[in-house]
């Protein structure tokens, strides 16, 4: 009796709660469901339907067309290929120099700045840390003035000079332009009939236009004061006794830096490398704003194509199936970099006690 | 005790992502009202929504006042809201199945809209449904349906700095009628930083060249994209921008015509009625006169460029909604809206006031007959848009690959019609 009592009452409290937790949950739950997980099950449903933007995609006129909207972007051959292409290609130009580049600066500026010797290191932080709580589409145009054929960027150039190109006008690819300067002006036929995606090999490695790369700066510009307080805080975790134990041994900064710094910021790295692949692979405000995809296509991205072929082409399908193939793409990056940076050989200190056998490779 | 407030708190939540979810009919469908006049919405009194792409404040101004009088004379209730992006807004529009009712539609996005059915062909029973220019009738008219009433329009012309022209020795005899004299003038007005004549690269501004060599993206349905004449008129144009006497923007650091123009890095340029208004606020001390643009080896020609009126197929009052657009096209109003904001009325029978008004354009109203628009099959715009593309590199590109790469493009759009 008082057994069954109890546990009546226990599962009575449980169940209360349950309820409690799912109240409380309540709210985040019913905004994610539907802020974004129905909104996302609509634009899945959209980019294997053959919607045409007028009334809702549920209708019932709206038809399945299971992945023609796909096969048109990969597999077509056309226009809307090539175009895909194009914005592929600029794209992973962007992506394979910032996120390197943005991680690197990120972390210099944090050593900089983090160092407890340096004075007025608050002011540092705030100065580096500032472009990144201004709004993008400010930033976007003061870039643009900034690198007009007469702006600022070009006379300081021409102090020194040097005639500047015209920034955001300039389609040529920078890999291009390095190889016309060695005199490789036309490519080879090898690099000119193959290709992917209705790009030839040689466009492919034409590299970024130069319009690209002022955007590519205005990127590193902007997202390194972030990702340096990630790493401010990730180095103030260090206890200082590793430093001291490392310079004990006779280590030198630069083995000191490699050996034990750069080990310990690894979680933290991982985490900027995967919030910088997710920025850079959506790149959209600043084309927007900046360039809309000019000049010729060099600064179009998957984004901005999705959004373009939607509300401007009304093929709504195929910007939803743009949409869908960027995030595979991302996902997939996201996956090899965890892949690559995962720890191989010593065990974290946190699972020092528990060594689970996949854990160990043999070396 | 403790659970009431929990009860309370949960019929809340549940009542808020009701109301959320109901109000959003995802199974509604959007009615037609196909029975005319008898229907309530159609009544005195319909309550009207514009939704304008406009150029700057004259011209939302000047609209608003136009559908003010418009509800002043029918007892209609019209609201004019001026579009951050137009496209975008309309979309939105479209998919959530309430549209405005009367909205501009460009030349260029009238297939899309169009072919999924968005949009009213009402154009065919207006009253002064023959009185529109017959290209511009054309521009709107999409697999054989006059879908809506022309705007107005704007046709390119020769613009040309006075001061410039002076300073060069020039004279009102100088002003070029064909390629050859173009050439000529534009290297005698190519001085230190001037250049003597800037345009943008694109097509809507190089085709014009295209139609005075007789060629032209689109004949009679078939792609002529990779013709002998538009090779010519390409190769054309390479030539002068080899020569150092043509420029584009890009070039020059402005962002179109009008801004080399105005900013005397370009003693000639080519652009429509519209740089009248940017030279008026922008730089109002430059001093310029419009000629029609020179005639090539097949005679004059110039694009032209326009929009509609366009009615919402889903309007709830579309006999209140045609209504305004015939109130909005009749010469006396289109007149009005010259005044304001330059653009040259749709209508033939107001082309004599329009000369009589603004003798300074003559240039531009004069080549209406000779003006071709763009093409506006479905996709043609992204074949347009893969052109400019090219366009921009022309100095250093080889104009028949061009050609024929939008040749093959335009095929397949064709093609898939």
């Amino acid at each position: 009796m008082p057994v069954a009592s109890q546990r009546s009452r226990g599962s009575s409290m449980r169940s209360r709660e349950t309820a409690a937790g799912w109240l409380f949950t309540a709210p985040a739950l019913i905004i994610l469901g539907l802020f974004l997980v129905i909104p996302v099950l609509m634009a899945l449903w959209v980019s294997v339907s053959d919607w045409d933007g007028r009334g809702s995609p549920l209708a019932g006129d709206v038809s399945f067309v299971g992945a023609d909207n796909y096969e048109a972007l990969l597999t077509g051959g056309g226009l809307t290929t090539r175009d895909f292409g194009t914005s592929l290609r600029n794209n992973l130009w962007y992506v394979v120099l910032v996120v390197p580049l943005q991680t690197v600066v990120s972390l210099t500026l944090a050593m900089l700045v983090g160092r407890r010797a340096i004075r007025g290191r608050g002011l540092f932080r705030t100065a580096f840390y500032f472009p990144s709580v201004t709004s993008s589409v400010a930033i976007t145009v003061v870039f643009l003035f900034l690198f007009s054929s007469t702006g600022a960027v070009n006379k300081l150039l021409s102090f020194l000079s040097i005639e500047g190109p015209n920034w955001f006008n300039d389609p040529r690819g920078v890999l291009h332009i390095a190889l016309a300067g060695m005199g490789v002006d036309s490519a080879p036929a090898a690099l000119t009939t193959g290709g992917l995606l209705g790009v030839t090999w040689w466009e492919w490695l034409a590299g970024p236009s130069v319009a690209m790369v002022t955007l590519i700066t205005m990127a590193i510009f902007t997202t390194s004061g972030t990702f340096m307080l990630l790493f401010i805080a990730a180095l103030q975790n260090i206890p200082a006794e590793l430093e001291e134990a490392a310079m004990v041994d006779g280590a030198t900064s630069r083995q000191r830096f490699f050996r034990v710094t750069l080990p310990q910021l690894r979680p933290t790295l991982f985490t900027v490398i995967t919030l910088g692949l997710i920025g850079t692979w959506q790149v959209f405000d600043q084309i927007y704003v900046g360039t809309d995809g000019g000049p010729a296509k060099t600064t179009v991205t998957p984004a901005y194509l999705s959004y373009t072929a939607s509300f401007g082409s009304q093929r709504w399908g195929e910007g939803a199936a743009i949409a869908f193939i960027l995030f595979a793409i991302i996902v997939t990056f996201t996956i090899l970099q965890r892949v690559v940076l995962r720890e191989r050989t010593t065990v974290p200190r946190r699972k020092r006690f528990l060594q689970p056998v996949d854990e160990r490779r043999p070396s | 005790m403790t659970r009431r407030p929990t009860v309370a708190l949960v019929a809340c939540l549940t009542a808020v992502s009701l109301a959320a979810c109901g109000g959003s009919g995802f199974e509604e469908e959007p009615t037609v009202d196909s029975t005319g006049g008898g229907d309530a919405a159609d009544a005195d009194t319909a309550s009207l929504r514009m939704l304008i792409g406009s150029s700057g404040p004259a011209e939302t101004e000047a609209v608003t006042a136009a559908a003010a009088a418009f509800a002043e004379d029918s007892g209609h209730q019209v609201e004019v809201v001026a579009a951050t992006d137009l496209a975008q807004e309309l979309s939105q529009g479209f998919a959530a199945g309430d549209p405005p009712d009367v909205f501009y539609v460009g030349s260029d996005q009238l297939a899309g809209y169009a072919d999924n059915g968005s949009l009213l062909p009402y154009a065919a029973d207006l009253e002064n449904a023959s009185d529109f220019y017959p290209n511009l009738v054309d521009a709107f008219t999409y697999e054989g349906q006059f879908y809506c009433a022309p705007k107005d329009f704007s046709t390119l012309g020769l613009i040309i700095n006075t001061e410039a022209w002076e300073a060069a020795g020039l004279t009102e005899d100088d002003v070029p009628t064909t390629w050859e004299e173009l050439r000529t003038v534009a290297a005698t007005l190519t001085t230190g930083d001037q250049v003597g004549l800037v345009t943008s690269s694109e097509y809507q501004r190089l085709g014009a060249f295209m139609e005075q060599a007789g060629g032209g993206l689109v004949t009679e349905g078939e792609a002529t994209a990779d013709s002998p004449e538009n090779l010519e008129a390409l190769t054309f144009v390479k030539d002068m921008l080899a020569e150092g006497s043509m420029a584009f923007t890009g070039e020059v650091g402005a962002g179109w015509g009008g801004e080399a123009f105005g900013t005397g890095r370009a003693a000639m340029t080519i652009e429509g009625n519209w740089i009248a208004g940017a030279m008026n606020n922008d730089y109002p001390d430059v001093d310029y006169l419009v000629a029609p643009l020179p005639e090539g080896p097949a005679g004059a020609g110039t694009l032209s460029f326009t929009n509609c009126w366009g009615i919402a197929a889903d309007s709830e009052s579309p006999e209140a909604a045609a209504d305004l657009v015939a109130f909005l096209t009749q010469p006396e109003q289109q007149m009005e809206f010259a005044r304001a904001f330059g653009v040259m009325p749709s209508v033939q029978s107001a082309e004599e006031a329009f000369r009589d008004e603004f003798p300074q354009f003559e240039a531009f109203i004069e080549q209406a007959d000779v003006a071709t628009t763009p093409p506006n099959a479905a996709g043609v715009s992204d074949v347009i848009a893969d052109l400019n593309a090219q366009l921009e590199s022309l100095e250093s590109a080889d104009p028949a690959a061009i050609l024929s790469s939008t040749q093959a493009n335009l095929e397949a759009v064709l093609g898939a019609q």
